[in-house]
């Protein structure tokens, strides 16, 4: 009896600080976590509204004099139905091909038999480490490979990194070492065995690995910007939304030329809309998939 | 290196063999299969981070894009001697050094603090939103981050100046003062990665063991008590690690946040130009690429021994966390 009322003395006093700490951070959070989401919010308002009352009064949360007209004009007249083809192709293209190449070589990596894993590890690991550099880097892809104006100096270099195939090798880790020795056993080759054995267990690594690679392709833009001029049309969307933020030039040409003069453009809502388009499906697919990257940085956190 | 032996021994329990290269050549034709899963990924490296090394002697040189790498002239020192003088690598180091210290600084103690409090709530949806929410800025690309950021604080429309205006005050210019940049900057890099960082955070309060908080709750302790007494010193060892690593990466810098965001506004350089959109400019504006790559070997060669030095102390601290 009398430990009992110890307890529940003592559950009294624990629930007046845990009751400040909880009330203290549903706030806390919910105002944090409502910042996170608030700018998207003003710009989805905004690209719905007329450009006359932007202007006018400033960007807005809620649409003011609903229209769709910005987004008729993106979607009718320019760049960007062009855009989404690129970046879907590279999306799904780069993918498929990184996750089978960054699977294959991280199950190779910890295979505790492999002689050579060890070299090789370390020589893919260097280069995180030591790099020549953006100058060296560009005359090499322009002038040694040729690959100015080529989509290719786009998709090749986000293919894979060493931190992809390190994230990797810690999820196959998990997989104990008797899956390949009774694969062995059974008479089944290498190939046979990462195929047949290790790929299913590797679904969770795939889905975590597969969503970086596919973000990375997504949200590209930094090697548009340095290895495609103005003689490419179709950019990636992201590196679309820059042009169209930042050079007028683009702004007029990502809607069709007749479509309207250039002082009739409504620039500012134009500019949300393109940036509602080009984010677009992210927003509606990362709800979904956020567990599995979840999981990646929790796995991959230290060991990068 | 060091497990050949060991391996040796699990291929041919029998016999030893002595030689080295008969040893590479054997192994090779016996795991010609786990070498070729690894020949993509060999070639991958090879062509897009071991070629470009050798461009690093474009730093030595006078590079002319007519001449070539070897018809231009040989200048020796006296690209990274004009850095040093005038004074632009000393402003570019301070810029990169100081604001990954406040992102490394005030980003984990922002993670922390944010997971120690997703871990005392209790309700599970709102736990979900909430997360899911503060997890949104981190999926968009930095281009959108800098246009989101514009439409917040330019000068005509931006949303912060709308308010302003509303409530009576002046308009407020951030984009021709360059005192405000360093506050701003870490604002927004705060906002796009805390949501994913306190993840690591709230995954190792998730590991302390429940029985030590339970014992602790029985004796009496606080819930202040709780993340003072248990769980700070509990996530002391993931945070140490975490920043041990951050600090070997910190002459590398958030190209493309500061791209995008500050982009090509030289009225703002002062306080916001680091090592890499210098080295972005010099070599897509001005083709200046002898600049350009020696700025690049600096970094690169300065990163190199921040990085062993970072790993030395985390594998004296603890050998399982170390990465070589």
């Amino acid at each position: 009896m009398s430990t009992n009322s110890v307890v529940k003395k003592n559950r009294k006093r624990l629930d007046l600080s845990d009751a400040i700490i909880r009330g203290f951070g549903y706030i806390f959070v919910s105002f944090y976590a409502l910042a996170c989401v608030f700018p998207f919010l003003l710009i989805i308002g905004t690209s719905f509204s007329e450009e006359a009352v932007v202007r006018k009064s400033g960007f807005t949360f809620f649409p003011r004099g609903f229209t769709t007209y910005a987004y008729d004009l993106v979607i009718k007249g320019g760049t960007i139905g062009g855009s989404y083809v690129v970046t879907i192709v590279m999306t799904v293209c780069g993918t498929a091909i990184g996750l089978f190449i960054i699977s294959m070589t991280g199950y190779a990596l910890q295979r505790r038999d492999f002689p050579f894993r060890n070299a090789i590890s370390f020589y893919i690991y260097f280069t995180s480490l030591f790099s020549a550099g953006l100058a060296p880097y560009y005359l090499m892809m322009t002038q040694t490979y040729h690959l100015k104006d080529n989509y290719l100096a786009v998709f090749l270099p986000l293919l894979m990194s060493p931190w992809l195939i390190i994230l990797m090798k810690n999820f196959v880790k998990s997989i104990p070492h008797e899956i390949t020795e009774s694969g062995k056993i059974d008479g089944a080759g290498d190939m046979r065995i990462f195929s047949s054995l290790v790929i299913p267990l590797l679904k969770p690594a795939l889905a975590t690995i597969g969503l970086f690679l596919a973000l990375s392709y997504w949200n590209e833009w930094y090697n548009c910007s340095l290895f495609l001029s103005s003689r490419v049309q179709y950019k990636t969307l992201q590196y679309n939304l820059y042009e169209v933020v930042n050079k007028i030039a683009s702004l007029k040409n990502s809607v069709a030329a007749t479509y309207v003069t250039f002082d009739d453009l409504p620039q500012e809502t134009l500019k949300m809309a393109t940036a509602v388009l080009s984010t677009g499906p992210i927003i509606f697919l990362y709800p979904f998939v956020q567990k599995y990257f979840i999981g990646g940085i929790t796995i991959g956190a230290v060991k990068g | 290196m060091r497990n050949k032996k060991q391996n040796v021994v699990a291929l041919h329990p029998k016999k030893q063999i002595k030689n080295p290269i008969k040893r590479f050549f054997i192994n090779l034709i016996h795991y010609r299969v786990l070498t070729l899963m690894c020949i993509p990924a060999i070639v991958f490296f090879f062509l897009f981070s071991y070629m470009p090394l050798p461009g690093i002697y474009v730093a030595f040189i006078n590079y002319s894009y007519n001449k070539g790498i070897f018809g231009s002239k040989f200048v020796g020192l006296s690209n990274f001697k004009f850095l040093f003088t005038s004074g632009k690598i000393a402003m570019l180091t301070r810029n990169t050094i100081l604001y990954n210290l406040a992102f490394i600084i005030l980003g984990n103690l922002l993670a922390i603090f944010m997971a120690i409090l997703l871990n005392e709530l209790r309700s599970k949806y709102f736990k979900k939103v909430s997360q899911t929410m503060m997890f949104l800025p981190y999926f968009i690309s930095h281009v959108l981050v800098g246009f989101l950021v514009y439409n917040m604080l330019n000068y005509d429309y931006g949303f912060v100046n709308t308010v302003l205006v509303n409530l009576g005050f002046e308009r407020w210019g951030p984009y021709s003062n360059a005192n405000v940049w360093p506050v701003i900057l870490v604002v927004i890099f705060l906002w796009q990665v805390t949501g994913y960082n306190s993840v690591v955070y709230f995954a190792a309060i998730m590991g302390i063991d429940a029985e030590i908080i339970e014992a602790a709750r029985v004796d009496g302790a606080n819930g202040f008590q709780k993340i003072f007494y248990i769980i700070l010193p509990g996530l002391k060892q993931t945070v140490v690690i975490l920043f041990l690593f951050a600090l070997g990466g910190i002459v590398k810098g958030n190209f493309g946040l500061f791209y995008n965001i500050i982009g090509q506004n030289s009225m703002l350089f002062s306080t916001t130009d680091i090592i890499e959109t210098y080295v972005y400019r010099a070599t897509m504006n001005d083709f200046n690429f002898s600049t350009a790559s020696a700025v690049g070997l600096y970094q690169s060669l300065f990163g190199f021994v921040l990085v062993l030095t970072s790993n030395w102390v985390v594998r004296k601290l603890n050998p399982d966390y170390s990465l070589f």
